[in-house]
């Protein structure tokens, strides 16, 4: 098939691409620009704080005799992922940029135009596996679960998945993917892994935020209510975070509080003991399905609310355009506006942003 | 089949550039030096500039070697710009410049308080010469294009040299896209009793001609005042100091003169091929639009506007398609920016991704022509299609 090979500049999507040349496919690669920032404001400097990668990328196709090009989607990038990041942080949730990446640029805008183009797949370095059954195909975790990224995938539709080939699906670890890009001489074999959020590049998020939400005082306060301190700034808190609370008043059991809540509203901060951070139930009304719907409104399932999360066994049920989530044993902090992604074995059913938790401990009276 | 439209990007080299090179290259010593070995270099890269000099209408001791068209005009706009005359602080700037005079100006600008002159194109990307003389009075320098390197459009170099004269300014003229096309008249354009204003500095390259990528050619007139870019040993007039690349030399001017010796016959040629090009393309997609001035133009370009498809799509399909064309110039990140050239003939930012440069030369043949033809209108369709999804250039 005719392939479009997204090449990062990393060492994942260079070794994808060269085991879909090697399996015979027609492979052109594609960086993609996401980014006009960097260290010169000229028009012409697009994509510019990229150039390393993007070079990388070249280097990667060159060495794999393959076509390569730079295709500009930072407009795409700005509008679906940075400017939602910040007003996702603005509405006090805590989102994913990566996850939106996957599910407006990567397996859309790009597969899309890829589609347009003539091509028949786009080929990425993600760890996850691709299972084709009679009742369409099927997205699993990777057999390297220490690597598996089934959970930022978790958003691709039927329709994407048909589109999508990941090469690395089936590799045992990382550590024989570079020393396959080590035998292939790939340059990028002993690149560093990219932990941090891309369009920042100093890994700066709170000063970042703050920069584009702006910091205003505001109240910080217990679970009754009572104001116990003031922050600097309510986006700089996250469900679950101990560090950073400067409050005066100690605790009446002394013991460590951590952020359950954060209002943007009206700039407040809700704190508390660890248990309160216990989460019974999670909800949301923005769910897609990996592949096929679950046959039934009501099912049992693994939740996953983070990349690195493990997985809770719990019963989900979908009622009046609502999908919640009971978990069998609750969650340990949750943020409205993180993905659920649920699982029935290593098979990616669906996912959800959630709009909504409730907590396992009620408020004393 | 390789069909290769891009000869405004590179030109394939000539076999007289190739041998002019390899035989300097066997020729051991330092021009500079002052033994016989220096002298036998010294002989062949004096040679060269005669013969480029004759070529270019101007003298031999005016031609500063350079690196290449960028750095000649680098030379030439900052050169003047650092000589100017007391109190003159405006450069005046056509727009649809190339960037290799547009960013030197802009940089002038931003970072020693130059300040711009701008000068409007009409539709047809020609600068209107009263327009451009009505601003110079006072500038410290002006600057031009004789040939636009996008839309092709030629400029009339020798009114807009003269009004410089006339108005006692200094002139920078960027001949990189006209050399091989256009004759290049630096004495006649410079007329007599110009001074220290008028036509001061000219830039060529020589691998738009034939001639390899590294070499270029800032024509410095004897009567202009330039503060060199370059110091160190004080070669070519102490414009340029650094050995000097006799190879280098000998294959431009080899290249420049195949280039002028068959300038007339190839320019009538490569038209012809041109606009077949050009009508075949109308038949196929009869919304496409030539761009530039349709008649005063340069004979191998064809700058199509394709209103509905994006000029970046278009590129990437013809190129999977085996055939290599331009969206303008080429950038360095492979992204394409909106070509400002065509925003400056008052076309919007979404023509400005719409557009696509043919550009033929003196290996192109009707063959090449007709794969265009051939491939043109499938990809075009993808194109359009892939564009009404997304909403291209929106």
């Amino acid at each position: 098939m005719r392939v479009l090979a997204a090449m990062s500049g990393g060492v994942d999507s260079a070794v994808a691409a060269a085991r879909a040349v090697d399996a015979g496919h027609d492979v052109v690669g594609v960086h993609l620009a996401l980014s006009r920032a960097g260290g010169t404001l000229r028009a012409g400097s697009r994509g510019c704080c990229t150039i390393e990668d993007a070079m990388d990328a070249r280097r990667a196709a060159d060495k794999l005799g393959m076509p390569f090009y730079v295709w500009d989607f930072s407009e795409r990038f700005r509008d679906d992922v940075i400017d939602d990041f910040v007003s996702e942080y603005r509405a006090g949730r805590t989102p994913n940029p990566c996850m939106r990446c996957n599910e407006k640029i990567k397996f859309a805008a790009l597969l899309e135009r890829a589609i347009e183009l003539g091509f028949d797949a786009v080929c990425t370095g993600h760890y996850a596996t691709l299972v084709d059954t009679p009742e369409g195909r099927e997205l699993h975790r990777a057999s390297d679960n220490a690597k598996d990224q089934s959970y930022v995938l978790g958003v691709l539709t039927a329709e994407q998945l048909a589109h999508t080939y990941f090469p690395l699906g089936s590799t045992p670890s990382k550590a024989l993917v570079r020393a396959e890009a080590e035998e292939r001489g790939l340059t990028v074999a002993q690149k560093p892994d990219s932990h941090d959020i891309c369009f920042i590049p100093d890994g700066d998020t709170r000063g970042w935020l703050a920069d584009k939400v702006g910091a205003e005082k505001g109240e910080i306060l217990d679970r009754s209510g009572a104001v116990i301190g003031t922050h600097e700034g309510a986006h700089a808190f996250t469900v679950g975070q101990r560090r950073g609370l400067q409050l005066g008043v100690p605790a009446p059991d002394g013991k460590p509080r951590f952020v359950l809540e954060v209002r943007p509203v009206n700039n407040t901060v809700v704190v508390g003991p660890k248990e309160a951070l216990a989460c019974a139930e999670i909800a949301g009304e923005r769910f897609t399905w990996a592949g096929r719907a679950p046959s039934s409104v009501a099912f049992s399932c693994d939740v996953q609310i983070r990349a690195h999360a493990d997985p809770v066994p719990a019963s989900a049920v979908i009622e009046d355009g609502v999908l919640t989530v009971r978990p069998d044993t609750p969650f340990d902090g949750v943020a409205p506006g993180q993905t659920a992604v649920l699982y029935d074995g290593t098979r990616v059913i669906g996912q959800f942003t959630i709009d909504r938790t409730v907590s396992a401990v009620p408020v004393e009276a | 089949m390789q069909v290769y439209l891009d000869h405004a990007a590179t030109a394939p080299l000539r076999a007289e550039a190739r041998e002019a090179w390899l035989a300097a290259q066997e020729v051991l010593g330092n021009p500079s030096s002052i033994h016989g070995a220096g002298q036998a270099a010294r002989r062949l890269l004096e040679d060269a500039r005669d013969e480029l000099a004759q070529v270019l209408h101007c003298q031999p001791i005016e031609i500063v070697f350079t690196s290449g068209g960028t750095e000649a005009a680098n030379l030439g706009l900052k050169g003047l710009w650092w000589a100017r005359a007391a109190g003159t602080q405006a450069v005046v700037l056509p727009d649809g410049e190339h960037h290799a005079t547009l960013d030197v100006v802009g940089w002038l600008a931003s970072s020693d308080g130059a300040e711009v002159r701008a000068v409007p194109l009409d539709g047809l990307g020609r600068i209107d010469v009263e327009l451009f003389a009505a601003v110079l009075p006072g500038a410290a320098l002006a600057t031009a294009i004789v040939a636009n390197n996008e839309i092709g459009t030629l400029q009339d170099a020798a009114a807009l040299a003269s009004a410089a004269s006339r108005a006692g300014v200094p002139l920078h003229l960027d001949a990189v896209s006209a050399l091989g096309s256009v004759p290049i008249d630096f004495a006649g354009w410079r007329g007599p009793g110009s001074g220290g204003g008028g036509l001061a500095a000219l830039s060529v390259s020589a691998h738009k001609v034939g001639g390899p990528v590294g070499v270029g050619a800032a024509v410095v007139s004897r009567h202009a005042t330039l503060t060199p870019l370059v110091h160190g040993g004080g070669q070519q007039r102490g414009l340029r100091a650094g050995t000097q690349d006799v190879a280098g030399a000998a294959a431009f001017a080899a290249a420049a003169t195949a280039a002028e010796a068959e300038r007339e016959s190839e320019g009538r040629r490569v038209a012809e091929l041109r606009d077949r090009l050009v009508d075949g393309i109308r038949r196929s997609v009869p919304e496409a639009r030539l761009l530039g001035d349709p008649t005063n133009r340069l004979p191998g370009n064809a700058h199509v506007l394709f209103p509905d498809a994006a000029g970046e799509t278009l590129l990437f399909l013809l190129d999977m398609a085996g055939i290599a064309v331009s969206t303008g110039s080429a950038c360095q990140a492979g992204v394409a920016e909106p070509s400002h050239v065509v925003l400056a003939l008052g076309l919007g930012e979404r023509a400005a991704r719409s557009v696509l440069r043919f550009t033929l030369g003196r290996t192109s043949t009707a063959a090449d022509v007709d794969a265009v033809l051939a491939r043109l209108p499938e990809a075009y369709g993808r194109a359009v299609a892939s564009g009404a999804r997304s909403g291209h250039a929106s």
